[in-house]
């Protein structure tokens, strides 16, 4: 796995937010702007979805930055990809080595068929995504919300074709740090799942950093 | 290896999916789709959405990891966003389909296998899995917004402990088959464009064969129902939904 360290000094941030878990966050980010989750307490899940500013029928796809990259796992030197081919941010740098993107949100639902069906009601990041877009009357839908990035979250695949939730491999004050290529409209979940170790069942704050 | 022949009698219909082809139609819930790749190394994009409530559709993370999987085959259940089974992965020669690798796209067509279009090669032009899932969602009303991860029947795709990828040629041999069993009224829309991996540098779509039947309902020792229980629950979601 490769770290790469960032020199950027947060006192010179122009923006700085703590997120509390299971809150949800919609803010733009400009091009040629870096923007950097710092995961506060270790091993918490950050459920990320990106839009074009200008389009929001462009937004992250998955699929396409996987297979563009040849490689399952986010790092540093990931080029996040929309539907379109087009680069939405670069990720320069990052200290805990990788993130998944295969993993997607938890939701009511899917709770139900994983743990149990009257886990429905426990809170889960589709319904912070649904919420923030719900408030901000800005054109999004439950239809735009696609597979997701999860900053911090380890979800490793075997050759035979398994995949697992794993205890989590970052750590107190891991970060990971990107550059936008384009104006971007970032939509996250910081989340609140207790039923799996993506969180260490234990949810806990992410610091959300912008540079000019 | 085939699957048995399917009783002429249950027989919706059947037809032909050309090379580099795209489709879509409604599947009734019960109901069941064979797919046989017919000369072996095709490529078959597919989304599945709730016909009755098209914001409902295939969800490819709930799908892994409700079933502890990076691929598809007998016993797995294609899961919507909504908790639901929409379709059933039934019966399956190949043991191994792909659902993380996404689609080609005209860019991709382009670079790797260069121009042909409509004007120098009619309809043997080399057509690509996005553009043509587009057209299939725009004729339902539906559109880029809902381009999501698809399956990619007949695909293998590994991946190495540092999650580099490889996509295993010659996977599927003339006369694979896989067979859904749907769960939920489903629109179900294909496109037969090779797989974004396949290093082939030869543009090399191939033909497939779709026949719909009516099947048996799953009874209570359903292999796709008892895989997990974590299915077991999915199906309770499913058959609640339409009391």
């Amino acid at each position: 796995m490769t770290i790469v360290e960032s020199a950027l000094d947060p006192r010179h941030a122009i923006y700085d937010y703590t997120l509390p878990a299971g809150e949800p966050w919609l803010y733009p980010i400009k091009q040629g702007q870096t923007f950097r989750i710092l995961d506060l307490e270790g091993n918490q899940a950050v459920d990320t979805l990106f839009y074009s500013a200008a389009d929001h029928e462009e937004r992250y796809s998955a699929t396409d930055t996987i297979r563009r990259q040849g490689n399952l796992y986010l790092s540093a030197g990931s080029k996040l990809m929309s539907g379109e081919g087009n680069v939405l941010l670069t990720i320069v740098a990052d200290t805990c080595g990788r993130h998944d993107t295969l993993g997607g949100a938890c939701a009511a639902e899917s709770n139900s068929v994983r743990y149990a069906l009257d886990k429905k009601h426990m809170h889960s990041c589709r319904d912070s995504f649904l919420l923030a877009i719900g408030h901000a009357d800005c054109g999004l839908a439950k239809r735009d919300i696609a597979s997701n990035i999860n900053f911090f979250m380890n979800v490793p695949v075997t050759e035979d074709g398994e995949l697992t939730f794993a205890d989590g491999i970052s750590a107190p004050g891991k970060y990971v740090e990107m550059r936008a290529e384009m104006d971007v409209i970032a939509l996250i979940s910081n989340c609140p799942q207790l039923n799996n170790p993506c969180n260490a069942y234990n949810p806990t704050p992410v610091r959300l950093l912008i540079w000019d | 290896m085939t699957l048995p022949a399917i009783d002429s009698q249950r027989v919706l219909w059947s037809e032909s999916l050309p090379a580099g082809g795209h489709d879509s139609f409604r599947m009734r819930r019960g109901n069941r789709l064979r797919l046989t790749d017919l000369e072996g190394g095709a490529n078959l994009a597919a989304l599945f959405v709730n016909y009755d409530e098209k914001t409902e559709r295939y969800n490819m993370a709930d799908t892994l990891k409700a079933q502890h999987t990076f691929h598809l085959t007998t016993g797995f259940v294609c899961y919507s966003d909504m908790g639901r089974v929409l379709c059933s992965i039934t019966a399956d020669t190949l043991g191994w389909h792909d659902t993380v690798c996404g689609m080609s796209d005209a860019a991709l067509v382009r670079v790797k296998y260069g121009a042909a279009s409509y004007q120098s090669h009619h309809n043997a032009m080399y057509r690509n899995s996005r553009d043509s899932l587009l057209i299939e969602l725009e004729k339902w009303g539906l559109g880029k917004r809902d381009l999501v991860a698809n399956v990619n029947f007949f695909s293998k795709v590994v991946a190495e402990e540092d999650g580099k990828l490889n996509f295993q040629s010659g996977h599927s041999p003339a006369g694979s088959q896989v067979e859904l069993r749907f769960e939920m009224d489903t629109l179900v829309l294909l496109s037969a464009c090779p797989h974004p991996l396949d290093p082939n540098p030869q543009y090399s779509a191939k033909p497939l064969l779709l026949e719909a039947y009516r099947g048996d309902p799953p009874t209570a020792d359903d292999v796709c129902r008892n895989f997990r229980p974590e299915n077991s629950r999915g199906f309770i979601n499913t058959e609640r939904y339409y009391l």
